[in-house]
């Protein structure tokens, strides 16, 4: 049978979420497709903004109610993945901004930059990012309102327009 | 397996990585340089080649992020230097096994 892998050529990354969970995955998608020589281009819509505006980026966090999947982190605090995280305890005043500095920490480790010089990262190596413009106007932000390295703000026209070629894949997260 | 580069017998691995980098010579690294498409190698990729083989002697993991702050090359100059995988194909201009890793 003849080998007809077709390659990835571009990724259209689409980023919603903006809890710390919610972002990583989209920028270290971004990150490798970029250092395989694929394209990349972020584009943030809704709560994905809080990665892109200057006084949320820094302070991004990981929920620790109604989170179900927290287990995952017990491993972090010596504890093995078996033993749930307690629902109650994840709403007392403290407890988020601690499992979110564990995870900061466990990153680091891994060399895993923080949001703002992770997206410094994916630009300097030629990836493109974008502000949902729709999502812009809900909120109220303007493109000053968002860190320097942002490309422009598009609608979702733009946004398909952007993504075409073949071998574009377009990612929801 | 072994492979004939520069007119030498090398050891590498079946993406064409040296299993041993003391293998490794200039005139090694300027074919395989040829053979993934980077073309003549400057000055520019020869300091990142000694400091991708000194940092491998060392034992230190190689991630995308410490080459940009290494000072011995930006991130984009990086991009530059090594279009289409930048820590791929450096390192295996310098010889040394690929790093794993997500960044």
């Amino acid at each position: 049978m003849p080998d007809d892998k077709q390659p990835v050529k571009k990724m259209s990354i689409i980023v919603s979420r903006g809890s710390l969970d919610g972002i990583y995955p989209a920028l270290i998608m971004a990150n490798g497709a970029r250092m395989e020589g694929i394209e990349a281009s972020l584009f943030f819509t809704f709560f994905g903004l809080n990665a892109l505006a200057n006084k949320t980026l820094d302070s991004l966090k990981v929920s620790t109610v109604g989170n179900s999947a927290l287990n995952m982190a017990m491993p972090m605090l010596g504890m093995p993945m078996t033993i749930p995280f307690p629902t109650m305890m994840g709403a007392i005043p403290g407890v988020s901004a601690f499992a979110t500095h564990l995870m900061n920490k466990e990153m680091e480790k891994l060399d895993i930059p923080p949001v703002r010089e992770f997206l410094e990262l994916i630009s300097d190596s030629g990836g493109k990012i974008f502000a949902c413009k729709l999502a812009m106007d809900m909120f109220k932000l303007k493109k000053e309102d968002l860190m320097d390295r942002v490309d422009g703000v598009l609608t979702v026209g733009d946004f398909y327009n952007e993504s075409a070629g073949a071998g574009t894949h377009i990612l929801f997260t | 397996m072994k492979k004939n580069i520069a007119g030498t017998e090398i050891d590498v691995n079946e993406e064409g990585y040296l299993t041993d980098m003391s293998q490794w010579n200039e005139q090694i690294a300027a074919a395989i340089a040829v053979e993934e498409g980077i073309g003549a190698l400057g000055d520019g990729h020869m300091k990142v080649v000694r400091y991708l083989r000194e940092q491998q002697a060392k034992g230190a993991a190689l991630t995308i992020r410490s080459m940009g702050k290494s000072g011995v090359v930006t991130t984009k100059e990086l991009y530059d230097l090594f279009p289409g995988g930048p820590l791929k194909k450096s390192s295996k201009i310098a010889g040394i096994p690929k790093p794993v890793g997500c960044i």
